[in-house]
């Protein structure tokens, strides 16, 4: 698993990504209550907006660390948004992306980096 | 703001104690929630008693400089001073009894929502206690100080701890401290000893439940706050619910659903223009209400249930049926008790009739939505018998 400063991370195998926010992002950004998920089929850039995640309280947007192609999204998500808190690293995905540039992976951080990064928070 | 050093309340140490997430908010540094979150802090409320620190609004106390000693007469003073600024009848006010009203500019727009009561003591007569809000509060207190003029003095209490309880165990929670609040209804208030001082205690608050607001000396707020928590149904809650229950109850927010170019009829809160100012239009901007009233308003503050989609925040656009933008979202976000997204806002009077079908436009895309009457969730005062 890979990681942005925006606090997403990335896990891939065969050429698609699955994203989701890490559980340092799902405690910061409290229950949450809805979430608005990307077309199939959509192409995005890194750094581009990939989906929305709402609090009580705030909307916030979830990035795309890498560059690709929709490929799926986590179809439970919308009728359960408190996955993202309860585990938001793993049944609490987003999305998946066919990597279009798999090399920007390596850009992204590890976890022992993005734990470092954390503690500089 | 952000260059000078926040401000902190009495309790600023008992929140960073319970590890409260804080933030600023009208210039003060407040706990926005606790390690329960937003979610359960609201819900708790509702079914329970919630804590919430409101210290950072603006408790004040005008008094004349000279009593006639007649309490009748010291009232009829200290009222006269105050209502050429807000609508209320100050005057009618009984001893004990508080009143929601509104400060108002030479146009009728509205400058602040605010709490205004007459203490009940003899020996606080010629006193009006006025509760105004954190973000305006200097503008306010100066407003009312130059109404007062030379005739009475406005004395500032926003260095004391001010702690709401709401929700329904919220009179069980303060009565086993300060037994006489039980006898209170919605909107009256008293004052009783506490810790060798005294606190004025109101039946009042801005959750939509049964609750009370404590205005207490700041030496011992710290220790009524803790000596409250000690109850097992009373939990203490942040900003972020106060405002999703605050939006449930329908209760407007100043600086989002009020601001200066708003009137009280637009605003939907004709109840606080009181029929005595009424009849004798001596308020600000009464030509201007009485002509809203008799059917002249443009716009009106609307409950929206969004049908669809994600919670419409402040500042979305309100479309009418023809797709044309007909309004904003004033104050929007997600009901914990309903479970849905919800939201106000002001739109023109031919759509503001609950069933009116609109939309709200959220991330370019129109979600429908629904005028329904306010409040969302009933409010539940505890009124005298």
């Amino acid at each position: 698993m890979r990681f942005t400063k925006d606090h997403e991370w990335v896990e891939e195998s065969g050429g698609v990504a699955a994203i989701g926010v890490t559980a340092y992002a799902a405690e910061q950004l409290g229950d949450v209550v809805f979430v608005e998920l990307p077309e199939v089929g959509k192409t995005v850039k890194a750094g581009d907006p990939l989906a929305v995640v709402e609090s009580v309280k705030a909307a916030s947007d979830v990035y795309a660390p890498i560059s690709g192609e929709v490929v799926e999204v986590n179809g439970d998500l919308p009728n359960a948004p408190e996955t993202v808190n309860s585990m938001p690293e793993k049944d609490g995905w987003f999305a998946k992306l066919k990597l279009s540039n798999p090399a920007e992976l390596d850009g992204l951080m590890d976890r022992a980096a993005y734990e470092t990064f954390l503690s500089t928070l | 703001m952000s260059d000078q050093a926040l401000k902190t309340t009495p309790l600023t140490d008992a929140h960073r104690a319970l590890g409260a997430r804080m933030t600023e908010f009208g210039g003060y540094e407040m706990p926005v929630q606790y390690a329960d979150g937003v979610l359960k802090e609201h819900l708790w409320t509702r079914e329970h008693a919630g804590l919430f620190d409101v210290s950072h609004m603006g408790p004040s106390f005008l008094r004349l400089k000279h009593l006639s000693g007649d309490a009748k007469a010291d009232h009829e003073a200290v009222s006269a001073l105050l209502e050429p600024i807000v609508c209320a009848d100050v005057k009618g006010l009984k001893r004990g009894q508080i009143r929601y009203t509104l400060l108002l500019n030479a146009t009728g727009g509205v400058v602040d929502d605010l709490m205004v009561a007459r203490p009940a003591g003899d020996d606080a007569q010629g006193v009006l206690q006025i509760i105004v809000n954190a973000g305006t509060k200097e503008g306010d207190f100066a407003r009312i100080a130059a109404a007062a003029g030379d005739t009475a003095e406005l004395v500032r209490a926003d260095d004391r701890g001010l702690i709401a309880v709401q929700g329904p165990e919220a009179e069980a929670v303060v009565a086993a401290i300060i037994p006489e609040v039980a006898d209170l209804s919605f909107m009256t208030l008293i004052n009783a000893p506490y810790d060798g001082g005294t606190v004025a205690v109101s039946r009042s608050g801005y959750t939509g439940e049964d609750g009370f607001e404590i205005l207490v000396e700041a030496k011992s707020a710290r220790k009524l706050w803790d000596r409250l928590l000690q109850d097992e149904r009373a939990r203490p809650i942040g900003l972020g619910a106060r405002d999703s229950l605050r939006l449930e109850a329908g209760l407007p927010l100043y600086g989002h659903d009020l601001d200066e170019t708003i009137s009280p009829v637009e605003a939907d809160l004709g109840f606080a223009l009181s029929k005595r100012r009424r009849l004798a239009e001596d308020f600000p901007g009464a030509a201007r209400a009485i002509g809203e009233l008799g059917g002249h308003l443009t716009r009106r503050r609307v409950g929206l249930r969004v049908l669809e989609g994600a919670p419409a925040r402040e500042g979305a656009e309100i479309v009418g049926p023809d797709g044309g933008v007909v309004g904003r979202v004033t104050s929007g976000g997600f009901s914990p008790s309903l479970g849905a997204p919800i939201a106000m806002g002001y739109a023109p009077p031919e759509l503001a009739e609950p069933g009116a079908k609109l939309g709200v436009i959220v991330r370019g895309k129109r979600q429908a939505a629904e005028v329904v009457a306010l409040p969302f969730v009933p409010h539940h005062y505890r009124r005298k018998a």
